[in-house]
Order: C-alpha cells, then sequence, then structure tokens
C-alpha cells in the first residue's frame, strides 16, 4: 500500500538542534504502528468475498488495500475498529485477536 | 513622501495592512472592528492592493483559514473582537503553538453578558496566554505603523509568534486623527516578504500540527517562551529602525513620558495613555512630580523594566480597563508581581468598563489618591474609579 512503512529506524530527536518547530515534523514516519490501538484485527476470507468494496469504502483508516488480486488489510494502520467485519454484507471478514490468528 | 490623511484608527490600522502586503486576509464582521475589515476589501475592491480575501462563516473559521493559508507560508491578516476573539480562542493557540506569524487586530470590546458592544480591554486580557504578542496602541498613527511593525516581529526567526494589535473600541477604531500613510516603497525597505521553511512544500513536505506526547511537549512550550524573550529584544528593535525610518517612535515595549523626576506614576495601556498625558501636563504646570508609563507590550511583559524602577517612584498606580474576577486588574497583578519587593506605594484603578468614559478629572483624581497614600493615607488596594453611588 502506498503509505509510509513502520520505520524502524526512526530516531526521535536526541538535542535542541534536531528537535521539531513548532508543531511540524517530517513526513513518511510512522514511529508506532496502528498507534498502538489495536487488540482485534480482521481477517478476510478470500474465497467468500466479492469485492463489493463496502469494507473499503468504510474504513475509517483507508486501510484496505485492493492493488492485489485480493482484498487486503495494512496492519501498520488498522486500528481493530472492526467497521469492516460490520458493514461487509457477505459477513466474510472476522475480527480475531491479535496473536491468535494461525 | 508620505502623505497624510484624516483616518480612523481602523482605518488606519487598514492602510497598515495593505502596507504590509499580505497574501490572503480572512475577516468575519465584529463591531467595532467592522470598517477595518471593510477598509481592506475597499482596497481590494479599487484595485489598490492585490491578495486573497476570504469572506468565511465565523471568527473560528477566520482564524483556521489564516492558519491554513500561514501553514503554506503566505503572509495573513484578519481581526476581530470581543465575542469574536472569544470563539476565535481555539484556533489562537493552534496558530502559536505551530509558531506561525499571522498578525490579527483586536478592536478591544467588552465581552457579554451583559451584551455591550462598547471599549474595554477584558475580550484581551482572557486571551492572555494564547501564546500571542500582545501589543497595545494608543492612536490611529500608532496603530498603523504597529501593524506593520507586527509582521517584522511576528515573521523574525527567532521570534515567529503571531502578534496581536490591540485597538481600543471606538475610543479609537471609530475616532478619526490625521494620519500619515507611509509610501510604500519606505514600508518595502523595512519589510521585506514573508520568507520561511515553516511552511507545507511539495518538494519538501511535513506534517503539520501533528500531535505531540508528553515526551516532547514540554521541550516545544520551552522554546515558546524563548521566543518571547527574543520577542522582546525584536519589539525594542524593530521599534528603532522604523523610528529611523519615519521620525516615530513608540519606545519598544514600554514609554515613559516625564518620568524622570516623578514621584507619582500612573501605569496605562492603550489610548487612555492619550488622556494620562495630557492630565500629567497639566499636574506638572502645577508644579505636581507626576508621570506616566505607558505599556505597550503587555505579552511579552516588560519584567526587566518594572523590575529596574521598582524604587524608582514613590507611587505606582495602574489603570485598568479589565478585571481579574476574584483578584486584581488584569495589568495590576502583572506590575506588582513584576516589582515584588518594591518600596513604592501600589494601587489599582478598575475603570471604563463597557466603555464608560475616563475623563481628566478622574485621572487627576487618581494621581491625588497616590500622592495621598504617600503621605500615608490608607486607601483600598483595588478601587472601582467613577461608580454611579458610593
Amino acid at each position: 500500500m502506498n503509505k509510509p512503512k513502520w520505520n524502524k529506524d526512526y530516531k526521535a530527536p536526541s538535542s535542541w538542534d534536531e528537535m521539531f518547530f513548532g508543531s511540524s515534523n517530517g513526513v513518511g514516519i510512522l514511529p508506532t504502528p496502528n498507534s498502538g490501538f489495536r487488540t482485534l484485527h480482521p481477517e478476510i476470507d478470500s474465497e467468500a468475498c466479492i469485492k463489493c468494496m463496502m469494507c473499503w469504502i468504510f474504513c475509517p483508516e483507508g486501510c484496505i488495500d485492493k492493488s492485489g488480486e485480493h482484498l487486503e488489510v495494512d496492519m501498520d494502520y488498522c486500528k481493530g475498529c472492526g467497521i469492516c467485519a460490520t458493514e461487509c454484507p457477505k459477513e466474510c471478514i472476522k475480527m480475531v485477536k491479535d496473536g491468535d490468528s494461525e | 513622501m508620505s502623505k497624510k490623511a484624516f483616518l480612523s484608527a481602523n482605518e488606519a490600522a487598514a492602510y497598515g495592512v495593505k502596507l504590509s502586503k499580505p497574501h490572503v486576509v480572512s475577516a468575519y464582521p465584529i463591531t467595532p472592528q467592522t470598517t477595518l475589515v471593510e477598509k481592506i476589501a475597499d482596497f481590494l475592491a479599487n484595485g489598490e492592493a492585490d491578495f486573497k480575501y476570504m469572506m468565511v462563516e465565523s471568527e473560528h473559521s477566520a482564524m483556521a483559514s489564516a492558519l491554513g493559508a500561514s501553514l503554506m507560508g503566505a503572509r495573513t491578516f484578519t481581526a476581530s473582537s470581543s465575542q469574536g476573539l472569544l470563539y476565535m480562542c481555539e484556533m489562537l493557540s493552534y496558530v502559536s503553538g505551530s509558531r506561525n506569524p499571522i498578525v490579527m487586530v483586536d478592536a478591544n470590546r467588552s465581552i457579554a453578558t451583559p451584551w455591550n458592544i462598547f471599549g474595554d480591554q477584558r475580550d484581551a486580557m482572557a486571551m492572555r496566554d494564547s501564546g500571542w504578542i500582545m501589543l497595545f496602541v494608543e492612536s490611529g498613527q500608532e496603530a498603523l505603523d504597529t501593524v506593520i511593525q507586527a509582521y517584522k516581529i511576528a515573521e523574525d526567526p527567532e521570534v515567529m509568534t503571531p502578534v496581536m494589535v490591540n485597538i481600543d473600541g471606538f475610543t479609537l477604531t471609530h475616532t478619526y486623527d490625521m494620519v500619515e500613510i507611509p509610501e510604500q516603497e519606505e514600508v518595502d525597505s523595512f519589510l521585506p516578504p514573508y520568507n520561511t521553511t515553516n511552511k507545507m512544500d511539495m518538494k519538501n513536505p511535513k506534517t503539520l500540527c501533528q500531535s505531540v506526547g508528553p515526551d516532547f511537549h514540554t521541550e516545544g512550550r520551552y522554546l515558546q517562551q524563548k521566543a518571547f524573550e527574543a520577542a522582546k529584544r525584536k519589539i525594542v528593535s524593530v521599534n528603532d529602525e522604523y523610528a529611523k525610518l519615519t521620525g516615530r517612535s513608540y519606545g519598544g515595549l514600554i514609554e515613559e513620558y516625564r518620568c524622570d523626576d516623578a514621584e507619582v506614576v500612573l501605569v496605562a495601556t492603550g489610548s487612555v495613555a492619550g488622556t494620562v498625558r495630557a492630565v500629567v501636563d497639566e499636574m506638572r504646570e502645577a508644579g505636581k512630580k507626576v508621570g506616566l508609563i505607558k505599556l505597550r507590550s503587555f505579552r511579552p511583559f516588560p519584567k526587566e523594566y518594572f523590575e529596574s524602577v521598582k524604587d524608582k517612584f514613590k507611587a505606582i498606580g495602574v489603570i485598568d480597563k479589565s478585571i481579574s474576577f476574584g483578584y486584581d486588574g488584569t495589568v495590576f497583578s502583572e506590575v506588582k508581581s513584576a516589582m515584588y519587593g518594591s518600596s513604592a506605594k501600589m494601587a489599582n484603578y478598575i475603570v471604563g468598563l463597557g466603555g464608560r468614559d475616563i475623563p481628566k478629572k478622574m485621572l487627576e483624581d487618581m494621581y491625588n489618591k497616590l500622592f495621598g497614600m504617600v503621605s500615608g493615607k490608607n486607601e483600598a488596594e483595588v478601587q472601582f474609579l467613577g461608580m454611579r453611588w458610593e
């Protein structure tokens, strides 16, 4: 997906010279994936999915990736709200506790 | 050659804005600010100026859109008053925290309720901690000159802090006087175009108005405080530079008037300083050693100046057109704390609320009360003067 990846090499300012000005900072920085929010994540059953794109429309983070053959979720940005699962007319998205998937 | 014109302070400030060549002006009208933004619209309609004029649906949007334009590197102006300023309040700290050098005029007016369109300084004083530089002017001429100076102060790389130029509602905004309008070339030589790296730039993109947690928040606020220290120096040097250009000086942070051998002084902010001058002259004629300290910069507050004069005068009175309910007049509490340990008698006079007139007699009474305190008379520290009933 065309979003900045989790930058594990990101270094926070370590001196006054490196301190950001006002409330502006660089771009392409994702110091914490999904802001540490998520407890559940969506899993899409690609066999049952009809690509109606309801999840893509409703996802508040815009993190449903439609560029590949199957829809995928960018887990660096998904906060696990479950709106995609609620809106899916085929009920082929289930919310799984993080760490519990196969 | 500059030319002279008969202008209200609102119109004079509008000339200051025009001469500063902003890229964007956003505004929502409110009495007594309206004639200022109308005059700016006239300049645009007549083809005398070239900028984008954004008519917005509220004061909150006026400041929000000014911030948006400033974040793109534009020189930006807006103006408001009273309830409008209070409605803008949330955006004021957005602008100061993101270090965007917007200049605004506040046409000082009382705040509701009860509803009142007339002048006092309660609106501005309620915004004391918004992170804006706050300058108060005494005349239409000073309004024009201070708007131009404000851009130079705000946009200084060490300062990068927005400036609120305060003009007393009606007493100044709607009162006409002869005002000298500098030539555009003169102002251009004084105020270079705004050039900053603190902006959205497609070649060097930025996250704007990001969130910052406990880990870096203090450092950012410390830098804002440092910017205000730089502003203290800058307000003085900009005033001096402007004085060389035009011959008009306002003293920088404060102006002392006949204070050298004064025993008793009044501290005044805004238009009332003009009336105090006249009273000082009259009382000096009568041999009374009185003086005026005109406070031009409320934020940054000239703490060092007040420290330096803490044992210079026998008594100091502070005129406030605002009151911090439950404590003192807003300016008085600042003066008092800056003069901590002073041997001078101090008193606070709350006057001019909701546009009530401050006649010369009332100011003379203040000086006489202060002389009374010097000779041992006890007076309440904070007094509302000119009330209908004892």
